[in-house]
Formats: C-alpha cells, sequence, structure tokens
C-alpha cells in the first residue's frame, strides 16, 4: 500500500468524502447506547447525587479536548517537517472541534462544581489549565487565518501549537502536582474506583466523542481543500462533473 | 440491566439537580447542532468561490 497516496488533498477529499457519514453513525450508535447506560441505567452517586451524571460528557469532551489537541500538534509539526498541504489542512480542521470539546468540558465542569463545590468556577489547576488549553485553540485559529498567505498561517499557527503541547501534561497531572478541588483520575493505569456500569457508559461515550470528533473534522477538512485547491484542475472538474 | 428510575418525571427531576444536569446536556445539543450548521455553511461558501472562480475565468 502506498501510504502517500492519500496524502494527497485530490485523493483524501474522495476518501474523506466516503468515511465521514460512517463516523456519524457510529457516533449516534454510540452515543445512543452511552446515554442509556449513563442516564437511564447507571445507579445515582451516593455522594454526589444525580448531578454525576455530567460525567458521561464532561470526562469525555475533557479527554478529546486534550487529544484532539495532541493530533493536531502532530500534524504541525508534520506539516512543518515535511512541508506538506495535507497536514496542515488537518490541524486545520481540528482546532474548532477541539475548542468546541474544551469549551463543553470547561461548561459540564462548571455546572458540576455548582452543587458539589459551591461554585461555578475557581481558579484551580486543574481549570486554569483547561482555559488555558481553549485560548490556545482560539490563539491557533486566529493565528492561521492572520495571514494574507495561508502557507505563512500554517507555519505560525503550527509553531504555536508545538509550543502550547506542554500544557497538556499540566492539565493531565494537575491534579497530582498541585492541591486542588479537582478529584483525581476516575481511571488511571493502576485500574479504576468506579461502577460498572458507570465505566461503561462513561467508555462508549468517549468512543462516540471520537466518532464525531473524527466525522466533523473529515468535513471541514474536506471544505478546507476545497477553499484552498479551488484554482486547481481537479477541483473545476469537480464541479463540472 | 434494569432502569434505576422509577418513573420519566423522576428521571427528569434527576434529583433535584436538573437545572444542571440539563444545562450540560442541553450545552452539549446546542453546541453540536451549531457546529453542524457552521460545517455546512462552510462547505457551501466554499463550493460558491468555486463557482465564481469557474465564472471568471469563462468571461476571460
Amino acid at each position: 500500500m502506498n501510504w502517500f497516496y492519500f496524502a494527497s488533498p485530490s485523493t483524501f477529499y474522495g476518501l474523506a468524502g466516503r468515511m465521514a457519514p460512517w463516523c456519524f453513525v457510529a457516533a449516534a450508535l454510540l452515543a445512543a447506547w452511552g446515554l442509556f447506560l449513563g442516564l437511564l441505567v447507571a445507579p445515582t452517586d451516593a455522594q454526589q447525587g444525580a448531578v454525576y451524571r455530567v460525567i458521561f460528557i464532561h470526562v469525555p469532551t475533557a479527554w478529546m479536548s486534550m487529544f484532539l489537541y495532541f493530533l493536531m500538534a502532530c500534524y504541525c509539526a508534520l506539516s512543518l517537517i515535511f512541508n506538506t498541504r495535507l497536514s496542515a489542512m488537518m490541524a486545520r480542521a481540528i482546532a474548532p472541534t477541539g475548542a468546541m470539546m474544551t469549551f463543553i468540558a470547561l461548561w459540564t465542569g462548571a455546572f458540576w462544581g455548582r452543587p458539589t463545590w459551591g461554585a461555578y468556577w475557581v481558579w484551580d489547576a486543574r481549570l486554569t489549565s483547561e482555559l488555558v488549553l481553549l485560548f490556545l485553540y482560539f490563539g491557533y485559529i486566529a493565528l492561521a487565518n492572520a495571514f494574507e498567505d495561508p502557507r505563512r498561517g500554517d507555519r505560525a499557527s503550527a509553531l504555536l501549537a508545538i509550543i502550547g503541547v506542554i500544557n497538556l501534561p499540566i492539565i493531565y497531572f494537575s491534579v497530582q502536582w498541585w492541591n486542588t478541588l479537582h478529584q483525581g483520575a476516575s481511571v488511571s493505569f493502576r485500574g479504576t474506583s468506579m461502577h460498572v456500569t458507570m465505566l461503561t457508559g462513561m467508555l462508549v461515550m468517549s468512543g462516540a466523542a471520537w466518532m464525531y470528533a473524527a466525522g466533523a473534522t473529515l468535513v471541514r477538512v474536506r471544505a478546507i481543500i476545497l477553499e484552498r485547491e479551488r484554482r486547481t484542475q481537479w477541483v473545476r472538474d469537480l464541479g463540472a462533473a | 440491566m434494569s432502569i434505576y428510575w422509577n418513573s420519566w418525571s423522576e428521571f427528569w427531576a434527576m434529583g433535584g439537580h436538573a437545572y444542571f444536569v440539563w444545562m450540560s446536556y442541553g450545552a452539549l445539543l446546542a453546541a453540536l447542532v451549531v457546529e453542524m450548521i457552521l460545517l455546512r455553511a462552510r462547505r457551501k461558501r466554499a463550493l460558491e468561490a468555486i463557482e465564481e472562480e469557474r465564472d471568471l475565468e469563462a468571461e476571460n
């Protein structure tokens, strides 16, 4: 198999178009299963009450916010090192969905925090570093679009994204490094402290978030390919056919 | 595997935490809808730009 075959925007455009609907179907099925488990089957938490059910969207979106940033930075590194057009487009396509996941993680955290901690927001290490992540996404998007020449935007924003990776371990380990209100990891390499239905629901919802992010990114990268390749012959032939 | 709640009203009430739970889930739903609308709009704009490009070409 030629791995570089799909590294060209013209071939990837078609592949992304075929994959995206399946990603959304998978996301919908997983979300239906995950919500069923999380909202209907899983028992209420003895200490926190029903508000803990926010976990089924809070944890998956928080995981995705970090994972998508990492993936975006990897594409940025690829585009800087190999000067490949498609990697820069993929990085740009991931950013808005990553920002959305970050926002939802912060928002749901606020609505979980109010009844459990007594405040929507505290300047705690975990919350603050996640807020920094949201600003990194915004900064990346703004910088990528700040130049007349998109290739310059690609390079400048790629640098910002790569430097910003330093924030990821800070978010992840913040609950261990600092005294924080935020609870520690419910799932770690040492196992889990959760009820099995809760855990399953959370993992299934994470799968849904993953599939949704993939679908949204693929749809967006197709639009970006059209925007940036609109003067090429293959794009012209696309509409004429 | 059985349903935890005894009734739908109990489900919607979320043990008194309805406001916090549904504000969270509602925000996610709203965010997904907004993103889908933006994605559609962006694709539409890109396709229109291609048409313009083609029309310009035809004029020349």
